[in-house]
């Protein structure tokens, strides 16, 4: 039996990396990857609660999560695609279209 | 017993997870990534949820993987990647890391869960599937509905973002 505090404590740490990915890589890529591993921290903290708490609402919640971030992803990597075709560039350092 | 398997399993996702941010290309950092998925699929098991495990399996390592390996190589990104501008203010990044991280740990070691328990013990967890497929069609029907028009409206879209404005 696994003390819930420890799935909270890994999903605490994969959340973290997962934010220093977003926060400090340029890679539009790796920054969706990022974001991939925040959502799974998240699956992490609903199924933890969800077991023990005993209920089922958790792991009802995370097939919601994981449909989301399928299409998340889709729509994501479409939009990379497509403004990789007009500015050339994967960096999001060089998108500054919208800059004031 | 289970302790130990968490504890491998847990090792290896943060491992993987720090290798994905860390490597330079993308093509290392999406099999890290899987790599990640499989340990997440693993600890599902051990919160005895056999069937989040084989949907984090399906979707994850086999659709959503495939769709990462299939852009970075259609853009043809494995070996453009070595000449990546660091980010100019990646202490503030840090700094706000490690702030959340230190907070979390404090508020999680500090916080005592409440206890109202529900009717899903162990044992009535041994037919997972079925319970989950009853609740999916009964109470959470009309989430179930919103969510497949929204993969529907995630499917036209990404169609229709990724064809040139020539409509080929």
């Amino acid at each position: 039996m696994v003390p819930l505090s420890y799935y909270l404590i890994l999903s605490l740490i994969l959340f973290s990396v997962g934010m220093a990915g977003v926060l400090l890589r340029r890679n539009i890529i790796i920054v969706l990857m990022s974001l991939e591993l925040i959502f799974n921290s998240v699956n992490i903290n609903l199924v933890a609660f969800s077991h023990h708490l005993q209920s089922m609402a958790g792991r009802i919640f995370v097939i919601f999560t994981i449909t989301i971030a399928a299409a998340e992803v889709a729509i994501g990597l479409a939009i990379i695609v497509a403004m990789y075709r007009r500015v050339k560039t994967v960096y999001v350092d060089k998108l500054r279209g919208m800059k004031g | 017993m289970e302790q130990i398997f968490f504890f491998i399993f847990a090792v290896v996702a943060v491992g993987s997870a720090v290798a994905v941010v860390a490597f330079r290309n993308p093509v290392h950092s999406a099999i890290s990534l899987m790599v990640c998925f499989f340990q997440v699929a693993a600890l599902f098991i051990l919160l005895r949820s056999p069937f989040l495990a084989a949907a984090q399996l399906f979707i994850y390592v086999g659709a959503v993987m495939v769709l990462f390996l299939f852009v970075v190589m259609v853009l043809d990104l494995g070996r453009a990647s070595f000449d990546e501008p660091v980010f100019h203010r990646r202490i503030w990044g840090i700094v706000v890391v490690l702030g959340l991280f230190a907070e979390v740990v404090y508020l999680t070691l500090k916080g005592e869960p409440s206890h109202i328990k529900g009717p899903y013990v162990d044992g009535a967890m041994m037919n997972n599937t079925e319970v989950m497929g009853t609740l999916l069609y009964t109470k959470y029907i009309y989430p179930f509905e919103i969510v497949s028009i929204l993969l529907l409206l995630a499917l036209v879209g990404a169609i229709a973002l990724t064809m040139n404005s020539k409509g080929e």
